[in-house]
Protein backbone atom coordinates (compact mmCIF):
# COMPACT_ATOMS: atom_id res chain seq x y z
CA UNK A 1 0.00 0.00 0.00
CA UNK A 2 1.28 3.47 -0.77
CA UNK A 3 0.93 6.43 1.51
CA UNK A 4 0.79 8.77 -1.43
CA UNK A 5 -1.89 6.79 -3.18
CA UNK A 6 -4.33 6.27 -0.34
CA UNK A 7 -4.57 9.39 1.71
CA UNK A 8 -6.84 8.36 4.51
CA UNK A 9 -6.93 9.96 7.91
CA UNK A 10 -3.97 8.65 9.86
CA UNK A 11 -4.71 6.41 12.80
CA UNK A 12 -2.73 8.10 15.50
CA UNK A 13 -2.53 7.67 19.21
CA UNK A 14 -4.95 4.77 19.27
CA UNK A 15 -3.99 1.48 20.77
CA UNK A 16 -5.24 -1.69 19.12
CA UNK A 17 -8.84 -2.12 20.22
CA UNK A 18 -8.82 -5.91 20.38
CA UNK A 19 -8.12 -6.11 24.10
CA UNK A 20 -9.09 -4.35 27.28
CA UNK A 21 -6.62 -3.16 29.88
CA UNK A 22 -5.95 -5.57 32.72
CA UNK A 23 -5.74 -2.83 35.31
CA UNK A 24 -7.20 0.64 35.17
CA UNK A 25 -6.15 3.21 37.76
CA UNK A 26 -8.14 6.45 37.88
CA UNK A 27 -7.28 9.57 39.86
CA UNK A 28 -5.82 7.61 42.71
CA UNK A 29 -4.98 9.75 45.73
CA UNK A 30 -3.76 8.86 49.19
CA UNK A 31 -3.14 11.49 51.83
CA UNK A 32 -1.66 11.05 55.28
CA UNK A 33 -3.33 13.81 57.27
CA UNK A 34 -2.22 16.92 55.43
CA UNK A 35 0.69 15.19 53.71
CA UNK A 36 0.29 13.80 50.19
CA UNK A 37 1.29 10.19 49.65
CA UNK A 38 0.28 10.18 46.02
CA UNK A 39 -2.13 12.40 44.14
CA UNK A 40 -4.23 12.07 41.03
CA UNK A 41 -2.46 9.12 39.48
CA UNK A 42 -4.12 7.51 36.46
CA UNK A 43 -2.85 4.84 34.10
CA UNK A 44 -3.84 1.67 32.30
CA UNK A 45 -1.85 -1.53 32.36
CA UNK A 46 -2.26 -4.06 29.57
CA UNK A 47 -1.75 -7.82 29.60
CA UNK A 48 1.92 -8.68 29.28
CA UNK A 49 3.04 -5.11 29.82
CA UNK A 50 5.74 -4.06 32.30
CA UNK A 51 5.32 -0.63 33.87
CA UNK A 52 8.06 0.90 36.01
CA UNK A 53 7.29 3.52 38.61
CA UNK A 54 10.47 5.47 39.31
CA UNK A 55 11.34 8.31 41.63
CA UNK A 56 13.50 9.02 44.65
CA UNK A 57 12.74 7.96 48.21
CA UNK A 58 9.61 9.70 49.43
CA UNK A 59 8.26 10.33 45.94
CA UNK A 60 5.15 8.29 46.70
CA UNK A 61 5.92 5.30 44.53
CA UNK A 62 5.50 2.71 47.28
CA UNK A 63 2.28 4.36 48.49
CA UNK A 64 1.00 4.15 44.93
CA UNK A 65 2.02 0.51 44.63
CA UNK A 66 0.29 -0.34 47.90
CA UNK A 67 -2.89 1.47 46.84
CA UNK A 68 -3.16 -0.27 43.47
CA UNK A 69 -2.41 -3.69 44.95
CA UNK A 70 -5.16 -3.35 47.58
CA UNK A 71 -2.67 -3.32 50.44
CA UNK A 72 -3.62 0.24 51.42
CA UNK A 73 -6.97 1.94 50.93
CA UNK A 74 -6.72 5.08 48.81
CA UNK A 75 -8.30 8.32 50.01
CA UNK A 76 -10.04 8.63 46.67
CA UNK A 77 -9.87 7.29 43.15
CA UNK A 78 -10.56 3.83 41.76
CA UNK A 79 -8.69 0.71 40.69
CA UNK A 80 -10.43 -1.62 38.25
CA UNK A 81 -9.14 -5.09 37.46
CA UNK A 82 -10.31 -7.29 34.62
CA UNK A 83 -11.08 -10.67 36.16
CA UNK A 84 -10.42 -13.97 34.39
CA UNK A 85 -14.04 -14.08 33.24
CA UNK A 86 -13.48 -10.76 31.43
CA UNK A 87 -15.60 -8.67 33.79
CA UNK A 88 -14.08 -5.50 35.20
CA UNK A 89 -14.23 -5.21 38.99
CA UNK A 90 -13.54 -2.29 41.31
CA UNK A 91 -11.10 -3.87 43.74
CA UNK A 92 -12.21 -1.68 46.63
CA UNK A 93 -15.84 -2.70 46.14
CA UNK A 94 -15.08 -6.42 46.27
CA UNK A 95 -15.82 -8.52 49.30
CA UNK A 96 -12.73 -8.95 51.46
CA UNK A 97 -12.64 -12.71 50.79
CA UNK A 98 -12.80 -12.19 47.05
CA UNK A 99 -9.97 -9.66 47.17
CA UNK A 100 -7.83 -12.00 49.25
CA UNK A 101 -8.42 -14.83 46.81
CA UNK A 102 -7.40 -12.55 43.95
CA UNK A 103 -4.18 -11.60 45.76
CA UNK A 104 -3.33 -15.25 46.43
CA UNK A 105 -4.03 -16.51 42.94
CA UNK A 106 -4.16 -14.04 40.07
CA UNK A 107 -1.80 -11.49 41.61
CA UNK A 108 1.66 -11.66 43.03
CA UNK A 109 3.57 -9.25 45.25
CA UNK A 110 7.36 -9.33 45.42
CA UNK A 111 8.69 -7.37 48.38
CA UNK A 112 12.05 -5.67 48.49
CA UNK A 113 12.95 -7.66 51.57
CA UNK A 114 12.22 -11.36 51.02
CA UNK A 115 11.54 -11.75 54.75
CA UNK A 116 8.32 -9.79 54.18
CA UNK A 117 7.17 -12.17 51.48
CA UNK A 118 8.37 -15.54 52.74
CA UNK A 119 7.73 -17.72 55.74
CA UNK A 120 11.22 -18.11 57.09
CA UNK A 121 10.64 -21.13 59.30
CA UNK A 122 9.00 -23.48 56.82
CA UNK A 123 10.85 -25.21 53.99
CA UNK A 124 11.47 -23.68 50.58
CA UNK A 125 9.17 -26.28 49.07
CA UNK A 126 6.37 -25.41 51.50
CA UNK A 127 6.82 -21.70 50.75
CA UNK A 128 6.15 -22.41 47.09
CA UNK A 129 3.45 -25.01 47.77
CA UNK A 130 1.42 -22.77 50.06
CA UNK A 131 -0.20 -20.80 47.28
CA UNK A 132 -1.00 -24.00 45.42
CA UNK A 133 -2.91 -25.25 48.47
CA UNK A 134 -4.70 -21.89 48.61
CA UNK A 135 -6.13 -22.59 45.17
CA UNK A 136 -7.29 -26.05 46.16
CA UNK A 137 -4.42 -28.40 45.41
CA UNK A 138 -4.36 -31.17 47.98
CA UNK A 139 -2.18 -33.87 46.47
CA UNK A 140 1.14 -33.76 48.34
CA UNK A 141 3.15 -35.41 45.57
CA UNK A 142 1.87 -33.03 42.90
CA UNK A 143 2.46 -30.00 45.08
CA UNK A 144 5.99 -31.13 45.85
CA UNK A 145 6.73 -31.80 42.18
CA UNK A 146 5.41 -28.42 41.08
CA UNK A 147 7.36 -26.72 43.87
CA UNK A 148 10.57 -28.47 42.83
CA UNK A 149 10.01 -27.50 39.21
CA UNK A 150 9.56 -23.88 40.23
CA UNK A 151 12.69 -23.92 42.37
CA UNK A 152 14.58 -25.15 39.30
CA UNK A 153 13.10 -22.36 37.20
CA UNK A 154 14.46 -19.80 39.62
CA UNK A 155 17.82 -21.63 39.71
CA UNK A 156 17.57 -23.12 43.19
CA UNK A 157 18.99 -26.65 43.40
CA UNK A 158 16.56 -29.45 44.01
CA UNK A 159 18.46 -30.56 47.12
CA UNK A 160 17.49 -27.31 48.88
CA UNK A 161 13.75 -27.96 48.67
CA UNK A 162 13.52 -29.07 52.31
CA UNK A 163 15.73 -26.28 53.69
CA UNK A 164 14.28 -23.22 55.35
CA UNK A 165 14.84 -19.88 53.60
CA UNK A 166 16.64 -18.52 56.65
CA UNK A 167 19.57 -20.70 55.53
CA UNK A 168 19.51 -19.07 52.05
CA UNK A 169 21.54 -16.13 50.76
CA UNK A 170 19.77 -12.85 49.93
CA UNK A 171 19.71 -13.59 46.21
CA UNK A 172 18.32 -17.10 46.76
CA UNK A 173 15.64 -15.78 49.10
CA UNK A 174 14.57 -13.27 46.47
CA UNK A 175 14.41 -15.99 43.83
CA UNK A 176 12.38 -18.14 46.19
CA UNK A 177 9.98 -15.28 46.80
CA UNK A 178 9.53 -14.96 43.05
CA UNK A 179 8.83 -18.69 42.67
CA UNK A 180 6.30 -18.51 45.53
CA UNK A 181 4.48 -15.72 43.70
CA UNK A 182 4.55 -17.21 40.23
CA UNK A 183 3.56 -20.79 41.03
CA UNK A 184 -0.17 -20.04 40.65
CA UNK A 185 0.50 -18.43 37.26
CA UNK A 186 -0.76 -14.98 38.19
CA UNK A 187 -1.52 -12.50 35.43
CA UNK A 188 -0.33 -9.47 37.37
CA UNK A 189 2.68 -9.10 39.65
CA UNK A 190 3.61 -6.09 41.76
CA UNK A 191 7.26 -5.67 42.67
CA UNK A 192 8.71 -3.22 45.17
CA UNK A 193 12.43 -2.67 44.52
CA UNK A 194 12.94 -6.37 43.70
CA UNK A 195 16.71 -5.98 43.35
CA UNK A 196 17.01 -3.52 46.22
CA UNK A 197 19.28 -5.05 48.82
CA UNK A 198 21.33 -7.26 46.51
CA UNK A 199 24.95 -7.19 45.35
CA UNK A 200 25.41 -6.05 41.77
CA UNK A 201 26.28 -9.50 40.40
CA UNK A 202 23.30 -11.02 42.21
CA UNK A 203 21.12 -8.21 40.85
CA UNK A 204 22.20 -8.97 37.29
CA UNK A 205 21.28 -12.62 37.71
CA UNK A 206 17.90 -11.77 39.20
CA UNK A 207 17.12 -9.22 36.50
CA UNK A 208 17.99 -11.69 33.79
CA UNK A 209 15.77 -14.29 35.46
CA UNK A 210 12.89 -11.82 35.83
CA UNK A 211 13.18 -10.71 32.23
CA UNK A 212 12.95 -14.29 31.04
CA UNK A 213 10.02 -15.20 33.30
CA UNK A 214 8.05 -12.08 32.39
CA UNK A 215 8.50 -12.82 28.69
CA UNK A 216 7.78 -16.56 28.95
CA UNK A 217 4.69 -16.18 31.13
CA UNK A 218 3.37 -13.00 29.48
CA UNK A 219 3.11 -11.37 32.90
CA UNK A 220 1.86 -7.88 33.46
CA UNK A 221 4.11 -6.21 36.03
CA UNK A 222 4.11 -2.98 38.00
CA UNK A 223 7.63 -2.57 39.33
CA UNK A 224 8.68 0.20 41.69
CA UNK A 225 12.35 1.08 41.52
CA UNK A 226 14.65 4.00 42.10
CA UNK A 227 17.17 2.38 39.75
CA UNK A 228 16.75 3.67 36.21
CA UNK A 229 18.89 0.84 34.83
CA UNK A 230 16.43 -1.67 36.28
CA UNK A 231 13.56 0.29 34.72
CA UNK A 232 15.31 0.27 31.34
CA UNK A 233 16.02 -3.42 31.45
CA UNK A 234 12.61 -4.61 32.61
CA UNK A 235 9.94 -2.14 31.58
CA UNK A 236 8.07 -1.14 28.45
CA UNK A 237 6.66 2.04 29.92
CA UNK A 238 7.52 4.18 32.88
CA UNK A 239 6.03 6.75 35.19
CA UNK A 240 8.28 9.27 36.92
CA UNK A 241 7.01 10.47 40.30
CA UNK A 242 7.96 13.36 42.49
CA UNK A 243 6.26 14.51 45.67
CA UNK A 244 3.38 12.13 45.07
CA UNK A 245 2.60 13.30 41.54
CA UNK A 246 3.33 11.94 38.09
CA UNK A 247 5.94 14.21 36.51
CA UNK A 248 6.42 12.38 33.24
CA UNK A 249 5.16 9.15 31.67
CA UNK A 250 5.77 7.27 28.44
CA UNK A 251 7.78 4.69 26.58
CA UNK A 252 10.71 3.75 28.82
CA UNK A 253 13.52 4.40 26.36
CA UNK A 254 11.98 7.68 25.26
CA UNK A 255 11.63 8.97 28.82
CA UNK A 256 15.24 7.97 29.57
CA UNK A 257 16.83 9.15 26.30
CA UNK A 258 14.71 12.24 25.67
CA UNK A 259 13.44 13.35 29.10
CA UNK A 260 11.25 16.43 29.02
CA UNK A 261 10.48 17.36 32.61
CA UNK A 262 13.16 19.18 34.59
CA UNK A 263 13.01 16.54 37.33
CA UNK A 264 13.39 13.63 34.89
CA UNK A 265 16.37 15.38 33.32
CA UNK A 266 17.88 15.74 36.77
CA UNK A 267 17.32 12.03 37.54
CA UNK A 268 18.76 10.86 34.21
CA UNK A 269 21.76 13.17 34.44
CA UNK A 270 22.49 11.97 37.97
CA UNK A 271 23.31 8.41 36.86
CA UNK A 272 26.96 7.59 37.28
CA UNK A 273 28.56 6.19 34.14
CA UNK A 274 30.61 3.06 34.70
CA UNK B 1 5.28 3.76 -8.96
CA UNK B 2 7.16 2.47 -5.99
CA UNK B 3 5.48 2.00 -2.63
CA UNK B 4 6.12 4.63 -0.04
CA UNK B 5 6.47 3.06 3.41
CA UNK B 6 7.27 6.12 5.50
CA UNK B 7 6.67 9.84 5.11
CA UNK B 8 8.16 12.44 7.44
CA UNK B 9 6.64 15.89 7.14
CA UNK B 10 7.82 19.10 8.74
CA UNK B 11 9.30 17.33 11.72
CA UNK B 12 10.85 19.65 14.23
CA UNK B 13 12.88 18.85 17.32
CA UNK B 14 14.78 20.75 19.96
CA UNK B 15 16.10 19.90 23.38
CA UNK B 16 15.29 22.09 26.35
CA UNK B 17 18.08 21.70 28.86
CA UNK B 18 16.49 22.38 32.23
CA UNK B 19 19.76 21.61 33.98
CA UNK B 20 21.34 24.47 32.02
CA UNK B 21 18.86 27.18 32.89
CA UNK B 22 16.29 26.08 30.32
CA UNK B 23 18.47 26.79 27.30
CA UNK B 24 16.93 25.54 24.06
CA UNK B 25 19.09 23.54 21.69
CA UNK B 26 17.49 23.37 18.26
CA UNK B 27 18.22 20.05 16.55
CA UNK B 28 16.31 19.93 13.27
CA UNK B 29 13.35 21.66 11.66
CA UNK B 30 11.24 21.09 8.56
CA UNK B 31 12.43 17.53 8.14
CA UNK B 32 10.47 16.18 5.19
CA UNK B 33 11.28 13.11 3.13
CA UNK B 34 9.87 9.73 2.27
CA UNK B 35 11.17 6.18 2.14
CA UNK B 36 10.28 3.79 -0.64
CA UNK B 37 10.14 0.03 -0.69
CA UNK B 38 13.17 -1.59 -2.28
CA UNK B 39 15.50 1.35 -1.87
CA UNK B 40 18.08 2.72 0.54
CA UNK B 41 18.23 6.39 1.44
CA UNK B 42 21.24 7.84 3.22
CA UNK B 43 21.23 10.78 5.62
CA UNK B 44 24.09 13.10 4.67
CA UNK B 45 25.69 16.10 6.31
CA UNK B 46 28.42 16.82 8.86
CA UNK B 47 28.54 15.43 12.40
CA UNK B 48 26.18 17.09 14.85
CA UNK B 49 23.71 18.12 12.19
CA UNK B 50 21.00 15.85 13.60
CA UNK B 51 21.22 12.65 11.55
CA UNK B 52 21.05 10.27 14.52
CA UNK B 53 18.28 12.36 16.07
CA UNK B 54 16.20 11.86 12.93
CA UNK B 55 16.67 8.09 13.08
CA UNK B 56 15.74 8.13 16.77
CA UNK B 57 12.54 10.10 16.09
CA UNK B 58 11.60 7.64 13.35
CA UNK B 59 12.08 4.80 15.83
CA UNK B 60 10.06 6.60 18.51
CA UNK B 61 13.07 6.82 20.79
CA UNK B 62 13.04 10.63 20.67
CA UNK B 63 9.87 12.65 20.74
CA UNK B 64 9.09 15.26 18.07
CA UNK B 65 8.04 18.81 18.95
CA UNK B 66 5.87 19.04 15.85
CA UNK B 67 5.31 17.41 12.49
CA UNK B 68 4.24 13.92 11.47
CA UNK B 69 6.00 10.65 10.77
CA UNK B 70 3.52 8.43 8.96
CA UNK B 71 4.39 4.76 8.83
CA UNK B 72 2.60 2.06 6.91
CA UNK B 73 1.97 -0.50 9.67
CA UNK B 74 -0.20 -3.57 9.05
CA UNK B 75 -2.02 -1.67 6.32
CA UNK B 76 -2.72 1.38 8.48
CA UNK B 77 -1.00 4.72 8.37
CA UNK B 78 0.21 5.54 11.82
CA UNK B 79 1.80 8.75 13.01
CA UNK B 80 4.66 7.50 15.13
CA UNK B 81 5.23 11.03 16.47
CA UNK B 82 1.90 10.86 18.32
CA UNK B 83 1.33 7.11 18.71
CA UNK B 84 0.93 5.78 22.24
CA UNK B 85 3.77 3.70 23.71
CA UNK B 86 2.10 0.33 23.11
CA UNK B 87 1.62 1.11 19.46
CA UNK B 88 5.23 2.28 19.14
CA UNK B 89 6.37 -1.05 20.60
CA UNK B 90 4.14 -2.93 18.18
CA UNK B 91 5.55 -0.93 15.26
CA UNK B 92 9.07 -1.79 16.42
CA UNK B 93 8.17 -5.45 16.71
CA UNK B 94 6.63 -5.74 13.26
CA UNK B 95 7.45 -2.77 11.03
CA UNK B 96 10.53 -0.70 11.90
CA UNK B 97 13.85 -2.34 12.71
CA UNK B 98 16.87 -0.45 13.98
CA UNK B 99 20.57 -1.14 14.10
CA UNK B 100 22.00 1.21 16.70
CA UNK B 101 25.56 2.40 16.65
CA UNK B 102 26.39 0.73 19.93
CA UNK B 103 25.10 -2.47 21.44
CA UNK B 104 23.38 -2.16 24.79
CA UNK B 105 24.63 -5.35 26.41
CA UNK B 106 22.49 -7.09 29.00
CA UNK B 107 24.34 -9.11 31.62
CA UNK B 108 24.20 -12.89 31.18
CA UNK B 109 22.39 -12.80 27.81
CA UNK B 110 24.38 -14.58 25.08
CA UNK B 111 25.18 -13.08 21.68
CA UNK B 112 22.95 -15.72 20.14
CA UNK B 113 19.98 -14.69 22.29
CA UNK B 114 20.65 -10.99 21.67
CA UNK B 115 20.52 -11.55 17.92
CA UNK B 116 17.58 -13.98 18.03
CA UNK B 117 15.38 -11.88 20.34
CA UNK B 118 13.56 -9.82 17.67
CA UNK B 119 12.38 -13.07 16.06
CA UNK B 120 11.47 -14.67 19.36
CA UNK B 121 9.28 -11.76 20.50
CA UNK B 122 7.39 -12.28 17.25
CA UNK B 123 6.70 -15.85 18.30
CA UNK B 124 9.30 -17.69 16.21
CA UNK B 125 10.50 -20.91 17.87
CA UNK B 126 13.86 -20.71 19.61
CA UNK B 127 15.59 -23.31 17.41
CA UNK B 128 14.61 -21.50 14.23
CA UNK B 129 15.55 -18.09 15.63
CA UNK B 130 18.90 -19.40 16.86
CA UNK B 131 19.63 -21.07 13.54
CA UNK B 132 18.93 -17.81 11.72
CA UNK B 133 21.22 -15.97 14.15
CA UNK B 134 23.99 -18.56 13.62
CA UNK B 135 23.70 -18.15 9.85
CA UNK B 136 24.07 -14.40 10.17
CA UNK B 137 27.01 -14.67 12.62
CA UNK B 138 28.66 -17.07 10.21
CA UNK B 139 28.16 -14.71 7.31
CA UNK B 140 29.50 -11.80 9.38
CA UNK B 141 32.59 -13.85 10.36
CA UNK B 142 31.88 -13.65 14.08
CA UNK B 143 34.06 -16.34 15.70
CA UNK B 144 31.93 -19.28 16.78
CA UNK B 145 33.49 -19.41 20.24
CA UNK B 146 31.80 -16.06 21.00
CA UNK B 147 28.26 -17.05 20.09
CA UNK B 148 27.27 -18.39 23.49
CA UNK B 149 28.94 -15.58 25.46
CA UNK B 150 27.38 -12.27 26.56
CA UNK B 151 28.71 -9.54 24.23
CA UNK B 152 29.67 -7.10 27.02
CA UNK B 153 33.35 -8.05 26.75
CA UNK B 154 33.47 -8.24 22.93
CA UNK B 155 35.48 -5.76 20.85
CA UNK B 156 33.67 -2.85 19.19
CA UNK B 157 33.62 -4.63 15.84
CA UNK B 158 32.35 -7.86 17.34
CA UNK B 159 29.57 -6.05 19.21
CA UNK B 160 28.65 -4.22 16.05
CA UNK B 161 28.27 -7.50 14.17
CA UNK B 162 25.99 -8.86 16.90
CA UNK B 163 23.94 -5.68 16.52
CA UNK B 164 23.80 -6.05 12.75
CA UNK B 165 22.66 -9.67 13.04
CA UNK B 166 19.97 -8.55 15.49
CA UNK B 167 18.77 -5.85 13.08
CA UNK B 168 18.85 -7.96 9.93
CA UNK B 169 17.35 -11.13 11.38
CA UNK B 170 13.72 -10.08 10.86
CA UNK B 171 11.89 -9.09 7.71
CA UNK B 172 10.80 -5.66 8.94
CA UNK B 173 9.60 -3.55 5.99
CA UNK B 174 11.59 -0.56 7.25
CA UNK B 175 15.14 -0.73 8.58
CA UNK B 176 17.08 2.14 10.16
CA UNK B 177 20.89 1.88 10.26
CA UNK B 178 23.03 4.14 12.45
CA UNK B 179 26.61 3.76 11.18
CA UNK B 180 26.46 -0.03 11.08
CA UNK B 181 29.89 -0.34 9.47
CA UNK B 182 31.84 2.18 11.58
CA UNK B 183 33.89 -0.45 13.46
CA UNK B 184 34.15 -3.08 10.73
CA UNK B 185 37.05 -4.15 8.54
CA UNK B 186 36.81 -4.09 4.75
CA UNK B 187 35.71 -7.72 4.42
CA UNK B 188 32.86 -7.31 6.88
CA UNK B 189 31.82 -4.00 5.33
CA UNK B 190 31.35 -5.97 2.11
CA UNK B 191 29.13 -8.43 3.96
CA UNK B 192 26.96 -5.59 5.24
CA UNK B 193 26.74 -4.05 1.75
CA UNK B 194 25.54 -7.42 0.52
CA UNK B 195 23.00 -7.76 3.36
CA UNK B 196 21.62 -4.31 2.51
CA UNK B 197 21.37 -5.21 -1.18
CA UNK B 198 19.37 -8.32 -0.26
CA UNK B 199 17.02 -6.33 1.98
CA UNK B 200 16.39 -3.97 -0.92
CA UNK B 201 15.72 -6.86 -3.25
CA UNK B 202 13.21 -8.18 -0.70
CA UNK B 203 11.36 -4.86 -0.86
CA UNK B 204 12.46 -3.25 2.41
CA UNK B 205 12.90 0.51 2.73
CA UNK B 206 16.21 1.39 4.40
CA UNK B 207 17.48 4.62 5.86
CA UNK B 208 21.04 4.83 7.07
CA UNK B 209 23.91 6.95 8.25
CA UNK B 210 27.22 5.90 6.68
CA UNK B 211 30.40 7.89 7.07
CA UNK B 212 32.32 5.44 4.91
CA UNK B 213 32.30 6.69 1.31
CA UNK B 214 32.66 3.27 -0.27
CA UNK B 215 29.73 1.87 1.67
CA UNK B 216 27.62 4.91 0.98
CA UNK B 217 28.19 4.85 -2.75
CA UNK B 218 27.57 1.10 -2.83
CA UNK B 219 24.18 1.23 -1.09
CA UNK B 220 22.64 4.69 -1.55
CA UNK B 221 19.78 5.21 -3.97
CA UNK B 222 19.04 8.61 -2.54
CA UNK B 223 20.92 11.10 -0.37
CA UNK B 224 18.94 13.22 2.07
CA UNK B 225 21.03 16.23 3.04
CA UNK B 226 20.28 16.93 6.68
CA UNK B 227 22.10 20.30 6.57
CA UNK B 228 18.99 21.51 4.77
CA UNK B 229 16.96 20.73 7.89
CA UNK B 230 19.37 22.30 10.34
CA UNK B 231 17.32 24.18 12.87
CA UNK B 232 20.19 26.22 14.24
CA UNK B 233 20.17 28.87 11.51
CA UNK B 234 16.61 30.05 11.91
CA UNK B 235 15.75 29.22 15.50
CA UNK B 236 18.85 30.15 17.50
Amino acid sequence: MSLSQTCETPVDGHAPADKQPLLRVDNLTRVYGKRIGCADVSFDLWPGEVLAIVGESGSGKTTLLNCISSRMTPTCGTVHYRMRDGASADIYKMAEAERRYLMRTDWGFVHQNPIDGLRMTVSAGANVGERLMAVGNRHYGNIRNTATEWLARVEIDEDRVDDQPRTFSGGMRQRLQIARNLVTEPRLVFMDEPTGGLDVSVQARLLDLLRGLVADLGLAVVVVTHDLAVARLLSDRMIVMKEGRVIEAGLTDRVLDDPRAPYTQLLVSSILQV
Amino acid sequence: MMNTLLVASEVQKSFIMHMRGGVELPVVANVSFSLKAGSCAVLGGPSGVGKSSILKMLYGNYGCDSGQILVSHHGHHIDIASADPRLVLEIRRDTIGYVSQFLRAVPRVSALDVAAEPLMIRGVAQEIAHQRARDLFDELNLPEKLWSLPPATFSGGEQQRVNIARGFITDHPILLLDEPTASLDAANREVVIDLIARKKADGAALLGIFHDHDVRSAVADDIIDVSGFAAGKSAA
